[in-house]
């Protein structure tokens, strides 16, 4: 009864953010939202932009890379230089380089992995600056990249793909800040701290035990770390801890949060592409490998686990260990679920606790790519290089040149899908074999055997898909896997944007096809069940011999899977 | 919707390729030689698939000598032999061209040409030396030495070496029937032939190159799945190779044999090993259609054509208009108008002209009207628009509306609104009017009819199911091409159509997106030939409309079109088939080969042995024999094209989504789990 309630309360409220936040963020991305205009004429006068002026997809990218290195350096220099820097109230020392390098690609990959516990690293100023700053910005480079994707469809002989600044600034200023702001009084209202104020000590009368609990801004980096899709949490113990996620009300608004971004994105590219029906096809994708994990998890969290069923003669054992016990386990395996699909990665209960199953969800949420919806602008143009493999294979079946939403798909656009597609198995796959081939690599893992296997796996993966939720169990915060882990989040961040702004850039240049009953309809069932196929063939393909050493292995030692 | 219906030349077709059969026994013989011969590493290499497929066999036999085994030699054995079969796949297409390619290669001449000069002097001299510009004199019984346009004379001509047709045509110069091929067998009389295209460039040269497959170059959507290939290959590598090291952390060792093998089924084998030989077949059905294309590129945009211009004459209708009814003036007799109708026609040869006397005689029993003395016949010209015959002072005519009314009035006749009202009722019907006048009196209008093909509304039907717009090409008045566009059921028409207007369609449907497929034959025709997407010039057509064109129809019959673009489709959906079931293909494989890999460390990965396979290296074995065999089962289909219903785009993807998604996922577990069954029979294992 609870869990049908939740769901319906949650389908309910991201079906209006859908239609509404969907609609909305495509008038701010064409410019006819104005509100907040004499901000954004500041800020293009700050950076020297004209508003104006579009941009090329190599220009767009060049700005898009820019930019990224530069907020990389200044991440950098802020985690390396904190202990001379103000509002450092428990005067902590500098950021090690590895993990200051780890860290700072991590947020501006919209990884937000975290290879350090942030209340006893990171100072109140690196929190802010370095790390919430970011969780704007890279939420903001993640959907830009998508809405130029979006625009590459909409457009025909076109040579630009919009202004990459121009894009930013308007996401930022009409979205993200003011529903971070908003969200993060009513964090604070439930119970959220938000304070400048040093750490408090308390003593417990009756035992006599200290304790020193950490304070800090902690509502403002929450909620945009769950509205841009981040997920680097200001504690150790992320959304587990009470200060960042006081209560049930807020756990359901971090859930709400986190996918409204992405759900709504779908409205937003069908509203441009002017094929609504397309949008949704896309959403239900999205839903259908959602609530196949949500369910998936919750049946294998609720079954008792074999081990302890048999050191309890058969009595049924809830698996409470690491859940979030205020919540219960359907409210932790769905904030859980719901941030690992949506690349977010934070949490209120520990993975590395769930059972095989249960982690594999989280595992295979990655594997196929992040598009269950998957992160802020990330789940949407990794879905549409899923459609266009799609759409090549199936167009052919239909006896065309094969088109999709009016653009025929040739060399250059299945090449550049095929990229954008490949290069996160591939360099998750080889950096996992590096790892488990090195010495440093194979200090890392707690647990021996396929468990073992599986953390070190699901910490690449995490990295590889710029997800950052972690299954613990690794001890990452060593210069091998902070190097490791830092190229492989570019190389999935990066690695994937590119080629998608090249597409972009193709797809605008090409003229749009006329639809005849000859053409392939990109918004039927039939078709989705296709792009379901295909997204589960390539992720299965590339990572079944992987999983079958770990979590299947792990999963099958006790003769059965749940 | 579902009914095949096949055009009136299908039948004849079939009956022409029915002897040939997908293989014979020589082209198999060539085809086993073929398969060594591409062993060749430069040819290997152009196939990124198959190439992966040579690597891993090279690296499996160093293994199998370095530690031979049952297993290992075996796998290797099966891992060549996926080579082999993936080359014989792409000579058994190529040998069937290069079978064509012969019997053409056979008729070309090596007799002299007779040279003549400006003076008229003739000269023997050998074919290698025409040169583009020279004239040379064929009469009965020499062999036309080159392409060329007549200039001067006319003669019947066998053009059964490169048409199949038996009968000879007539080629004559001036208008459009002047062009001769090269090759081709004069019958009768004489002719003198300007030569446009010196040795080595012939249609049939080309044609010879073509079906060889010689000059075949990778055609767009080729270049397209190639790279989805190669990125399908490249991400198995890794997969791959990382397992070496996975399988070391977990303490469990792995041979490289294996993991050769493991490759090998995971990449698209199937479909990297018949990408060629789909696209040669392709080519090769339009050959056996008697349709040559310049390029393959061409047959793909077949494929694609989302708007048939159609002539209404020849392709739509049978071409031949017959006089259908009389419709007299008021106050005047139709058998007088019928009178003077077969009057103005005793001397008119064209069809139509004959089916006004036979009209008249069949309605009125009129007949033996001969030519007088006094009688002076007056041929159809373009200028007068009008036939008949003087007889001293009195002028009998039949002609064009227009024409007929001035002629009337020109004369002092009266034209009352009835001829209009006539004629357009005429029109309506889809009908050809045509005014007789008698004097200065119009008497009347004869219908002419012409007769839509059979069944070619049920052929509309279906291109329209395809998503293909028809749009009938007419010089006639826009009633009457209405009419008969209902009739025949096409979905637009041009009436009044002029070359000018004919491009102006086609660059307005190009505009909107369209990709346009024409037929045309005249000089007139080039220029919207060339700008079509898909333009089929007739054989009997002009150099200039061959040249312009990017088909030619040898059998010069514009319904073909309809094939053409079938055959287009089938060849894209052959791809896409065998690349789905490729793909679909792995999931089985991989139960069949992680478990293996993987059982002796971690034995409840048994689990996953959902086929029940004998044991690990039976399992392996069964993989990689199911995967060369499967290529071998599928060449057949590869040749001959998956079946193709003309359907909606929904209708066809259902369809072979099902047969090669669906079926491509299961039949893999059948076919591993049967042939590890004949292993352990054989007590191989």
């Amino acid at each position: 009864m609870n869990i049908a309630l939740t769901i319906l309360a949650l389908l309910i409220v991201l079906g209006i953010s859908w239609r509404y936040l969907g609609s909305y963020l495509e008038a701010v991305f064409e410019g006819r939202v104005k509100f907040l205009s004499f901000i954004e004429r500041r800020f293009y006068k700050l950076l020297g932009v004209d508003p104006e002026a579009e941009q090329s997809w190599q220009s767009y990218a060049r700005s898009l890379i820019i930019f990224s290195v530069l907020s990389i350096a200044f991440c950098y220099g802020i985690l390396r230089l904190q202990a001379h820097l103000p509002l450092n109230q428990s005067h902590l020392p500098g950021v090690p380089p590895a993990l200051a390098w780890n860290t700072a690609v991590s947020f501006i990959t919209n990884t937000n992995w975290q290879n350090y516990a942030g209340e006893t690293t990171m100072t109140y100023l690196s929190q802010m600056m370095a790390l919430v700053v970011p969780q704007f910005t890279s939420a903001a480079v993640g959907i830009a990249a998508a809405i130029a994707l979006s625009r590459g469809f909409s457009r025909k002989l076109s040579k630009t793909i919009g202004n990459f600044w121009v894009d930013i600034t308007r996401v930022i200023i009409y979205v993200l800040l003011p529903v971070a702001f908003i969200a993060a009084i009513v964090f604070m209202g439930q119970g959220a701290v938000q304070t400048f104020s040093h750490s408090v000590t308390i003593r417990n009368a009756a035992t006599g035990f200290k304790q020193t609990i950490p304070l800090g801004p902690v509502a403002s980096l929450e909620t945009i770390k769950q509205f841009g899709t981040n997920g680097g949490g200001y504690f150790n113990a992320n959304g587990a801890h009470p200060f960042e996620d006081p209560t049930a009300m807020t756990a359901f608004l971090s859930v709400v949060l986190l996918l409204a971004i992405p759900v709504s994105l779908t409205y937003t590219f069908g509203k441009m592409i002017k094929r609504k029906r397309t949008g949704l096809l896309l959403l239900a994708t999205m839903a259908f490998f959602f609530f196949v994990s949500l369910g998936v998890a919750t049946v294998a969290e609720k079954a008792p686990s074999p081990v302890m069923s048999a050191a309890t003669h058969g009595q049924v054992v809830h698996a409470f260990e690491g859940k979030e016990s205020r919540f219960g386990i359907f409210d932790s395996v769905l904030y859980d679920v719901a941030s690992t699909q949506t690349s977010t990665g934070s949490i209120n209960s520990q993975l590395d606790s769930y059972s095989p199953v249960g982690g594999a969800v989280a595992l295979g949420g990655m594997m196929l790519g992040e598009v269950s919806p998957g992160g802020v602008g990330s789940g949407l143009y990794t879905i549409l290089a899923f459609a266009i493999v799609t759409v090549f294979i199936a167009g052919l079946m239909v006896g065309r040149t094969p088109e999709f939403l009016g653009k025929k798909i040739q060399a250059k656009e299945i090449k550049l899908a095929s990229i954008a597609v490949l290069i996160m198995p591939i360099v998750v796959l080889v950096a996992t074999a590096i790892a488990v081939s090195v010495p440093a690599g194979r200090a890392g893992p707690l647990n021996a055997g396929p468990h073992g296997f599986s953390e070190i796996l699901y910490a690449i993966t995490s990295q590889g898909n710029n997800n950052g939720s972690a299954f613990g169990g690794l001890s990452g915060n060593t210069a091998f896997y902070n190097i490791i882990g830092g190229v492989v989040m570019l190389l999935g961040r990066f690695g994937v944007m590119i080629p998608v702004l090249a597409l972009s850039g193709s797809l605008a240049a090409a003229p749009i096809v006329g639809e005849t009953d000859g053409t392939l309809k990109t918004d039927s069932f039939l078709f989705g069940s296709l792009l379901v196929g295909v997204i589960v063939i390539v992720g299965a393909l590339s990572f079944f011999p992987v999983l079958s050493l770990g979590p299947i292995a792990e999963a099958l030692s006790h003769g059965r899977l749940f | 919707m579902e009914t095949t219906t096949k055009g009136p030349e299908a039948s004849s077709k079939e009956k022409k390729t029915a002897g040939k059969g997908i293989i014979d026994k020589a082209i198999l013989r060539d085809a086993l030689k073929g398969a060594f011969t591409k062993l060749h590493p430069k040819v290997q290499v152009r196939n990124p698939v198959m190439f992966v497929v040579a690597v891993g066999t090279v690296i499996s036999i160093y293994e199998s000598i370095k530690s031979p085994s049952i297993f290992t030699i075996s796998v290797t054995a099966w891992l060549a032999l996926t080579v082999l079969f993936a080359n014989f796949a792409e000579a058994v297409a190529e040998g069937r061209g290069k079978a064509q390619a012969n019997t053409l290669r056979s008729m070309q001449t090596h007799t002299d040409a007779r040279r003549i000069d400006d003076k008229g002097v003739e000269t023997r001299v050998s074919t290698a030396e025409l040169r583009r510009g020279d004239f040379v004199v064929c009469e009965a019984g020499d062999v036309i030495p080159s392409d060329g346009e007549i200039v001067e004379g006319v003669a019947s001509v066998d053009e059964s070496a490169i048409t199949g047709e038996s009968a000879p045509v007539i080629r004559e110069s001036g208008g459009d029937r002047s062009a001769v091929t090269g090759g081709t067998l004069v019958l009768s009389d004489r002719i003198v032939v300007e030569i446009t295209a010196e040795k080595g460039k012939t249609f049939l040269d080309r044609m010879i190159s073509l079906v060889e497959g010689a000059s075949r170059q990778k055609t767009p959507n080729e270049i397209a799945l190639t790279i989805l290939l190669a990125a399908l290959t490249i991400i198995f590598i890794p997969v791959t190779v990382t397992l070496y090291s996975f399988a070391s952390f977990g303490h469990a060792t792995v041979s490289v044999v294996v993991l050769v093998a493991l490759t090998v089924c995971l990449i698209p084998t199937t479909i990297g090993a018949l990408l060629s030989a789909i696209g040669i077949a392709g080519m090769d059905r339009l050959v056996q259609k008697n349709v040559l294309a310049t390029s393959g590129r061409a047959v793909e945009a077949a494929g694609d054509v989302s708007t048939l211009l159609l002539d209404k004459t020849g392709t739509i209708t049978l071409g031949n208009r017959m006089a259908a009814n009389f419709y007299p003036m008021d106050g005047v007799d139709e058998q007088e108008l019928a009178l003077a109708a077969q009057l103005s026609s005793l001397a008119d040869s064209t069809p139509e002209g004959r089916s006004i006397v036979v009209l008249a005689k069949e309605k009125f029993g009129i007949r033996g009207q001969t030519m007088g003395d006094n009688h002076i016949f007056v041929p159809f010209s373009a200028y007068t628009r009008m036939s008949g015959v003087d007889i001293g002072d009195r002028m009998v005519r039949k002609g064009a509306t227009e024409a007929v009314k001035a002629f009337a009035v020109s004369r002092g006749g009266t034209v009352t609104p009835q001829v209009d009202q006539l004629s357009d009722r005429v029109s309506s019907h889809g009908g050809t009017p045509l005014l007789v006048l008698d004097g200065n009196r119009i008497l009347g209008v004869i219908e002419l009819k012409d007769t839509v093909k059979d069944g070619i509304k049920e052929r509309f039907a279906q291109l329209r199911a395809m998503g293909i717009r028809t749009v009938m090409i007419t010089g006639d008045n826009p009633i009457t091409a209405a009419a008969i566009a209902a009739e025949a059921g096409v979905d637009s028409f041009l009436a009044e159509a002029t070359p000018e207007r004919k491009m102006e369609l086609i660059i307005s449907e190009q505009a909107g997106g369209k990709l346009v497929a024409m037929t045309g034959d005249g000089t007139n025709d080039a220029p919207a030939l060339a700008k079509a997407d898909v333009g089929v010039a007739m054989n009997s057509g002009t150099n200039a409309a061959k040249e312009a064109g990017n088909m030619v129809d040898l059998d010069s019959n514009p319904t073909k079109l309809i094939d053409i673009v079938e055959i287009g489709k089938q060849l894209l959906i052959t791809r896409g088939a065998l690349t789905t079931f490729s793909i679909a293909n792995d999931v089985a494989k991989y139960f069949a080969i992680i478990p293996a890999l993987f059982v002796a460390r971690f034995p409840g990965l048994k689990a996953l042995n959902i086929m029940a396979l004998h044991s690990p290296t039976s399992a392996v074995l069964s993989a990689v024999i199911f995967n060369a065999i499967i290529i071998i089962v599928l060449i057949p289909l590869a040749l001959r094209g998956v079946r193709f219903k003309p359907a909606s785009a929904s209708h066809l993807l259902r369809r072979n989504v099902m047969i090669y998604g669906v079926g491509g996922l299961i039949l893999p577990f059948i076919g591993i789990k049967l042939i590890d069954l004949i292993l352990v029979f054989t007590r191989l294992y």
